[in-house]
């Protein structure tokens, strides 16, 4: 059960039953983005708080695994109070955490290695890059994080 | 009285021998799909190895082999079936959904206009309702579900007036998420005499019970060689002669002519009408040797081994964990086939099958292609454990102990 113990670490699993910044904010002022995944029925909607260029708040709803789960839950502890520009780079980091497979070799054939001590505690994620099918349920609350960052810059 | 016996099936099934994780593979899937015996992998092999050629078209040795293994396995189909007018009535289609979509395209357009309404019920896949969608989207025919009951089964208390001005009956012999086995006999009666034909998904049905298509009446059956132990990319779509003969040509191309001018064409007779182009020859050859194997098993036999697998896992999945694992399908095996949905309470579906992965355990977490159902039990999803003819207790127990994980470790 090795390989399970790495995928459903102690934290995911406390994210998971505990989930932090559970809850809507009114929209307007705030973004609300929705995001689905339609193959396992998981559903997540980000509330987002922009206030002079910062993350002031950032509430999660919705249903669904305890890796789409945790992964929102997590997510939203590592963005909130970050400037846009910084929350933009944790997503840049955590796609290629979700990704080392494929697109992280440079042309020089070297892999770029996400610094884990340097994201925290979504560091527990890591593991999931090891089971494919379970990944697109990591990356749905950052995916629709994206998404309402686009909207709130074409606004 | 039967010499059925799971254990020789299961050392037919060549992939009953791989390994995951470390453990020997668990097959709880079958309602997705089912495992070929070797006989069925050896007649596809055959095909390509001794006689691969075009059917229909060339007069040499090996070409006329391939069509009279092609037409072979027509046959073989018609008499698993019990098909009145033989195999002029068996078309190959793609799959189930393929058959449903020739059903409403070709006939539904041909004989259903706005007003007429088509009778589906709540339990039934995406591919008895999306093509019905299709063609309202096409024709302004109207779409009417029958409805479900609390305990899972077709509610048929106002059945009469669900009839009004319903001229097609399209719905599941089998559920693939609650296991209900529907009352078809009883339903083609009611439809026949209201008027209306009815069709029958048989996807679950036909690889788990015997197939009659004459003594039930019915009208259209569709089903896939894949859930019958046979190979992916070939289906049956089977109706009475004289419907098949009025319907009109489905896709078009060759094989489906009977001559073609520089101003027109006109259309072959008989099944190859719909069966356009190239068909699946290998797959026809290996739904044949699946049609014979599970006719040399005894379809009856298959149903009472899977009943009693079905019936003892009921049982102790209830003994084992009460209120925590709640069967969403029929509490006992009474109508009631080897498909058993589950909701674990506090674990989602996705997180259990992966717990069951671990064991080497093959379960389905997911709507299962079927939503108005999940919408019906307001749930996201299911894991659903479903038996095969080579399934055995000793694949419930694994099961059971995999759950049993899954519930401590989000407990
Ligand atoms: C009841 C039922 N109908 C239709 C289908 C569709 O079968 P196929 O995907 O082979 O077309 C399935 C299989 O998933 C099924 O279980």
């Amino acid at each position: 059960m090795e390989n399970l113990d790495n995928l459903y670490r102690e934290i995911i699993l406390d994210h998971y039953r505990s989930p932090r910044n559970r809850g809507e904010l009114p929209s307007p002022p705030a973004i609300r983005t929705e995001g689905f995944n339609p193959l396992c029925g998981d559903e997540i909607v980000v509330y987002l708080d922009v206030e002079e260029g910062v993350l002031a708040n950032i509430k999660l709803t919705g249903h669904g695994c305890s890796i789409s789960q945790a992964s929102s839950s997590l997510m939203s502890s590592a963005v909130k109070g970050k400037t846009i520009e910084q929350v933009r780079d944790v997503i840049t980091t955590f796609k290629q955490l979700m990704t080392v497979h494929e697109s992280t070799l440079q042309p020089s054939g070297e892999p770029v290695k996400v610094d884990l001590r340097a994201i925290g505690e979504l560091a527990a994620l890591a593991g999931v890059v090891k089971f494919p099918v379970r990944i697109k349920c990591a990356m749905l609350a950052w995916n629709t994080l994206s998404q309402g960052l686009d909207e709130l810059g074409s606004a | 009285m039967s010499s059925f016996d799971a254990r020789r099936v299961r050392a037919d099934t060549p992939a009953l021998a791989r390994i995951i994780n470390g453990q020997r593979i668990t097959y709880l899937d079958s309602g997705a799909t089912s495992l070929p015996p070797r006989a069925v992998i050896e007649a596809m092999s055959r095909y390509y190895e001794l006689r691969h050629a075009n059917v229909h078209r060339s007069v040499f040795q090996t070409a006329s082999e391939a069509t009279a293994t092609y037409e072979g396995a027509r046959e073989s189909v018609a008499h698993f079936i019990n098909a009145p007018g033989g195999a002029g009535e068996v078309v190959f289609t793609k799959n189930t959904t393929e058959s449903f979509n020739l059903l409403a395209k070709s006939w539904g357009e041909a004989n259903l206009s706005e007003g007429d309404v088509v009778l589906l019920s709540e339990m039934e896949h995406h591919a008895n309702i999306v093509p019905w969608f299709m063609l309202r989207e096409r024709t302004g025919i109207e779409v009417r579900f029958i409805p479900v009951t609390d305990d899972f089964r077709l509610d048929l208390s106002s059945v009469d007036e669900l009839m009004e001005d319903v001229k097609l009956v399209s719905v599941t012999a089998m559920s693939n998420v609650l296991g209900t086995i529907n009352p078809v006999k009883e339903l083609a009666a009611t439809a026949h005499a209201h008027g209306a034909l009815i069709a029958v998904d048989g996807a679950q049905s036909v690889a788990h019970d015997v197939t009659d298509v004459a003594d039930l009446d019915i009208d259209f059956f569709a089903f896939s060689a894949h859930k019958m132990l046979g190979p992916t990319g070939i289906g049956v779509f089977w109706t009475r002669a004289e419907i098949l003969d009025a319907m009109p040509p489905f896709l078009g191309g060759g094989g489906m002519i009977a001559d073609v001018r520089l101003d027109g064409y006109s259309c072959a007779g008989g099944p190859t009408r719909f069966e356009a182009g190239t068909p699946p020859i290998a797959e026809a050859a290996g739904l044949g040797a699946a049609v014979r194997y599970l006719e040399g098993l005894g379809m009856a036999n298959v149903a009472e081994h899977e009943r009693a697998l079905t019936g003892d896992a009921l049982t102790r999945l209830g003994l084992e964990f009460e209120d925590r694992v709640r069967v969403i399908g029929p509490a006992d095996t009474t109508h009631r086939g080897g498909v058993i949905s589950l909701d674990v309470e506090g674990v989602h579906p996705h997180d259990v099958a992966q717990v069951l992965d671990q064991f080497g355990v093959c379960v389905r977490p997911g709507h299962h292609c079927a939503k108005p159902l999940m919408r019906r039990f307001s749930l996201p999803a299911t894991v659903r454990a479903s038996y095969g003819p080579y399934s055995l207790v000793r694949d419930t127990d694994v099961l059971i102990e995999g759950l049993r994980h899954a519930i401590e470790m989000f407990a």
